[in-house]
C-alpha cells in the first residue's frame, strides 16, 4: 500500500467523519467551524485527485468566506432574538 | 434508532448509486487515449480550428489559444460565455445582498492584540498572492475567481483586524462595474474583427510564457478585479448588520 493511498483513505473517512460531527451537533456555531474544516479536508482530497483549481477554490470560499457568512448571519440572529426576547 | 436506520437507508441508497453509475461510467479504469472524434479531445490538442501538431511546452508558438492551463483555456477560450454567465450570476447576488443589507451603518468590530498584529502582516501578502493567482492563471492553477476571492478575503481580514472598513466603498463598485464592461467591449472587439463573440483575436505567443495567449491575461485580470471588488461589497454590506425586514 503507497504512502499516497493511505492518505486517500485518511481524507475519505475524515470527511465521511466530519460530516457526521457537523450534522450531529446541537451547537451551531460549533457547527459552522466543522464545516470549515471539513472543506479544509476537501481542500486536501480535491489536491490528491489532481484538481488544483478546484482545491483553490475550496480553500478560499469553502474555509474562508462562507464561514464568515454564515457566523455573521447566527451572530445577527441571535443578536435579534435576544434583543426580542427582552421585550417580551 | 433513528440515526441508526437513517445511516442504514443512506448506505443502501450510496451503494446503488455506486453501482448504477459504475455500470454506466467507469470511474476506477479511465480509458487510455481520447475518442478522436470528440470536441474535449480537440480542445486539449488546441486544434478545434484545423491543424494537428502536438503540443509542447515552451515551444509551441501561434497557437490557436496558447494557455498552458488547460482549465483555462476552456473555461476563458473556448467557453468564454459561459464564464460571462458566471458573472452576471455574481453580479446579481451581489445586487440582492446589496439590497437586503446595504442600508444602516458599519458596525465597530473590536479585536484582540494577536489578530490586529496578524491582520495587518497577512492581508498584504494575501492581496499579492491574489494578483499573482489571476495574473498567471493561464499558466498555473488558479484564475479570476480564486483570486478575486482571495483578494476579498484579504478585506475581510483586514476588516477584522482594524475593526472598521477604510476602503472608499464607491471606488469597488466602479472597479466592477468598469471591469464588466470592459470584458463586454473586448468580446465585442472580437465579434467585429475576428467575426465572434470572445474570440482570441490577439497573437497568442509562446505557450507558457507570461506574455502569450492573447486576451485570455487580459480577461482574467478583469474577471480577478470584478471578483474581488464585488466579494469585498458583500462582505461590506454584510458588515453593515441591520437587516430590513
Amino acid at each position: 500500500m503507497s504512502m499516497v493511498l493511505i492518505l486517500e483513505w485518511v481524507v475519505g473517512i475524515a470527511l465521511i467523519g466530519g460530516a457526521i460531527a457537523c450534522v450531529t451537533t446541537e451547537n451551531i456555531l460549533a457547527a459552522i467551524v466543522r464545516l470549515s474544516l471539513l472543506s479544509m479536508v476537501a481542500v486536501v482530497a480535491f489536491a490528491l485527485m489532481r484538481a488544483p483549481d478546484v482545491a483553490l477554490t475550496e480553500a478560499v470560499i469553502g474555509s474562508g468566506l462562507v464561514t464568515f457568512v454564515f457566523v455573521v448571519t447566527v451572530k445577527e440572529l441571535f443578536a435579534k432574538e435576544d434583543k426580542n426576547e427582552e421585550v417580551h | 434508532m433513528k440515526k441508526f436506520i437513517s445511516f442504514l437507508l443512506i448506505l443502501v441508497l450510496a451503494f446503488f448509486l455506486m453501482t448504477s453509475l459504475n455500470s454506466s461510467l467507469d470511474f476506477f479504469n479511465p480509458p487510455n487515449s481520447l475518442d478522436e472524434t470528440r470536441m474535449s479531445n480537440a480542445f486539449i490538442h488546441k486544434n478545434a480550428s484545423g491543424g494537428s501538431d502536438p503540443v509542447e511546452f515552451g515551444k509551441s508558438t501561434g497557437l490557436e489559444d496558447g494557455s498552458a492551463n488547460i482549465v483555462t483555456s476552456v473555461v476563458v477560450d473556448y467557453r468564454s460565455f459561459d464564464t460571462l454567465g458566471e458573472i452576471t450570476v455574481l453580479f446579481i447576488s451581489a445586487l440582492g445582498v446589496g439590497l437586503l443589507l446595504g442600508a444602516g451603518t458599519g458596525a465597530k468590530q473590536r479585536s484582540g492584540f494577536i489578530l490586529k498584529t496578524a491582520a495587518k502582516l497577512i492581508s498584504p501578502l494575501m492581496m499579492v498572492t491574489g494578483i499573482f493567482i489571476f495574473t498567471h492563471g493561464h499558466l498555473t492553477p488558479g484564475g479570476g475567481f480564486p483570486g478575486g476571492s482571495m483578494m476579498a478575503t484579504a478585506f475581510l481580514l483586514n476588516y477584522f483586524g482594524s475593526g472598521s472598513i477604510s476602503t472608499d466603498l464607491k471606488s469597488l463598485k466602479w472597479m466592477e462595474s468598469l471591469a464588466g464592461v470592459f470584458y463586454i467591449v473586448i468580446g465585442l472587439i472580437g465579434l467585429f474583427v475576428a467575426g465572434s463573440f470572445l474570440q482570441n483575436y490577439l497573437p497568442t505567443g509562446t505557450v507558457g510564457h507570461l506574455f502569450s495567449a492573447g486576451i485570455i491575461p487580459i480577461i482574467y485580470v478583469l474577471v480577478g478585479l470584478k471578483v474581488g471588488s464585488e466579494v469585498s461589497g458583500i462582505i461590506a454590506d454584510f458588515s453593515k448588520s441591520e437587516v430590513t425586514s
